[in-house]
């Protein structure tokens, strides 16, 4: 059954026990972003050091195993690495999901979650963190 | 417990597989599937008679007409309209409700006026009164739900004063819970409001007897009563649409038009403006005869049977919680289960050719109240039988395994 492909262990554990769940500073710019049409929800802060470096990111949220396991991978991916970095990772992951564009970079764990592509009604729950993390950043680059 | 089960061949659709298993359908109070005599009915129409109605002086035009108006009567005495020129056909429940609120309720509610509606509302009932809301004045009150998933009536009395429409949902589309509406419908006339029954989720299961209730507006849907998608109808009482304004201006529902100004069309063509849905609401004529040779009263025995059966086997699920306790239910059932998301329930379902539905149902206030972001729920229909629950329950035990959690 693909429904092994779609939920794989690491997805699974990953959706029991998030990791960098909860909130930084309040100080720090917040993003939320919700699926209108499922209601998953995600609440994403980052914090990017003088050097561009990601230097902590935490989210909250409520939702399906592949948004909220989305979210977990999403910031064991990016946490310690350059913006140009943190960039490529986005764009490689999209290529990922979508089918679309290239994949310039390993993405590790991520790839558990390769299986999503296959759900199309369910590629925007893997997608609802990483929309997030690019309109952080966005706003980030702004200010 | 009553066996409809010789009413699945009628359904091509039901006769296929979903992922190499045979199509469980438990997703009916979004919509029905239809039988052979309505997609007929519909293939007929445009084969042999696709003509405008009311004004070609054609044969085919004729036999269009008569079967519209056919239609028409047969919807009228399926309700017990006391009159077929009370039908409206519209697109939808969501489009007789939106007709209300554009027409009679901005003719007639003031600025400190007030809408009771309740907590357990479809967002077809909610955003219409937002809406009117944005325009005017107008203080929306609401029937809380108790724990259970009923309405509490013991305020009703204070709820209604001032009130000058109650708008209520006859079944509750994610509770399954039937309310009181006869009841409701007595107290609320003799506070001087008028009633609207959002009946979405009751025509298509129960017999209706809008004589018995005596509410003024009552509208539902073809397509979750075997009918096709596009008709809908608003059902109101005749004194009542005569004195509303038209709702949109066009032709059909003129009765003489000059540059300057129109004259209206007597009920029903004032409120079906241009070419109405006539294939549809055809279809829905035979969505009628084809119920009404069942029997209302046999559709919905068994289906309170399906929905005891359901859910006694539901709560043998460990960590499975039902939303919604009352005695008074249909068969839409809504459920989560600890640990495994209703979206991922949904897909792993499909995955074993189970349709069911998972989200907030439209009715989002509702999941606030029971404090979920969303639910999965099955609705069962005449034509789903007991062994088809049996697969639910395999299927949500497979899924906790999954999950990693013991069955």
């Amino acid at each position: 059954m693909s429904l092994d492909a779609l939920y794989q262990e690491i997805i699974l554990e990953h959706y029991k026990n998030p990791r960098n769940f909860g909130k930084l500073d309040e100080s720090r710019a917040k993003a939320h972003y919700e699926n209108p049409s499922c209601g998953d929800q995600i609440d994403l802060q980052i914090l990017i050091n003088d050097d561009n470096v990601v230097e902590d990111i935490r989210f909250q949220g409520r939702g399906c195993a592949i948004s909220q396991a989305s979210a977990s991978l999403m910031t064991e991916a990016v946490k310690g690495k350059r913006l140009d970095e943190v960039e490529k990772i986005i764009e490689s992951f999209t290529s990922l999901m979508t089918g679309e564009g290239e994949i310039t970079v390993e993405l590790g764990d991520l790839e558990a979650l390769e299986g999503v592509k296959k759900f199309p009604v369910r590629v925007k729950c893997a997608m609802l963190s990483w929309t997030a993390l690019k309109s952080l950043l966005e706003r980030e680059k702004k200010s | 417990m009553m066996d409809l089960s010789r009413y699945r061949k009628d359904f091509p659709i039901l006769q296929q597989t979903v992922k190499g298993r045979p199509l469980v359908y438990l997703d009916n109070a979004a919509t029905a599937q239809k039988p052979l005599c309505v997609i007929e009915a519909v293939d007929q129409y445009y084969r042999e008679y696709n003509s405008n109605v009311h004004r070609g002086l054609h044969t085919l035009s004729e036999r269009a007409t008569r079967a519209y108006e056919e239609a028409r009567e047969k919807v009228a005495r399926f309700i017990r309209a006391p009159r077929s020129e009370e039908i409206i056909f519209t697109r939808n429940t969501t489009e007789s409700i939106n007709l209300v609120a554009y027409t009679w309720a901005r003719q007639f509610l003031k600025s400190g006026d007030a809408i009771l509606l309740s907590e357990m509302e479809h967002h077809s009932n909610l955003v219409p009164w937002h809406l009117l809301r944005e325009e005017r004045q107008i203080e929306l009150r609401f029937i809380p739900v108790t724990p259970a998933g009923e309405l509490d009536l013991s305020q009703l009395k204070s709820l209604l004063d001032g009130v000058k429409l109650v708008a209520v949902t006859h079944m509750s589309n994610v509770l399954g819970t039937v309310n009181p509406v006869e009841m409701i419908t007595a107290e609320a006339h003799a506070a001087g409001a008028k009633v609207l029954i959002d009946g979405a989720q009751a025509v298509p299961h129960m017999p209706v007897d809008l004589q018995a209730i005596d509410c003024d507006f009552y509208a539902f849907s073809g397509h979750k009563m075997c009918g096709p998608t596009g008709v809908g109808v608003l059902w109101a009482k005749s004194e009542i649409l005569r004195e509303m304004p038209p709702f949109l201006g066009g032709g059909e529902m003129i009765h003489e038009v000059f540059l300057d100004r129109s004259d209206y069309a007597d009920i029903p063509n004032k409120f079906e403006a241009g070419t109405p849905n006539i294939a549809q609401a055809i279809g829905l004529g035979a969505a009628v005869d084809y119920l009404s040779e069942i029997g209302m009263d046999n559709v919905w025995r068994h289906e309170q049977e399906m929905a005891a059966l359901a859910i006694e086997k539901l709560k043998s699920i460990k960590g499975l919680r039902i939303f919604g306790e009352s005695a008074h239910r249909g068969a839409a059932i809504s459920f989560e289960i600890e640990g495994v998301h209703p979206h991922d329930l949904a897909t792993i379902l499909d995955e074993q050719g189970i349709a069911i539905r998972a989200g907030h149902h439209c009715a989002q206030p509702l999941m606030r109240k029971f404090n979920v972001q969303s639910t999965a729920r099955a609705s069962f229909y005449f034509y789903n039988v007991p062994e088809e629950i049996d697969i639910l329950v395999e299927g949500l035990k497979t899924a906790k395994r999954m999950f990693g959690y013991v069955t």
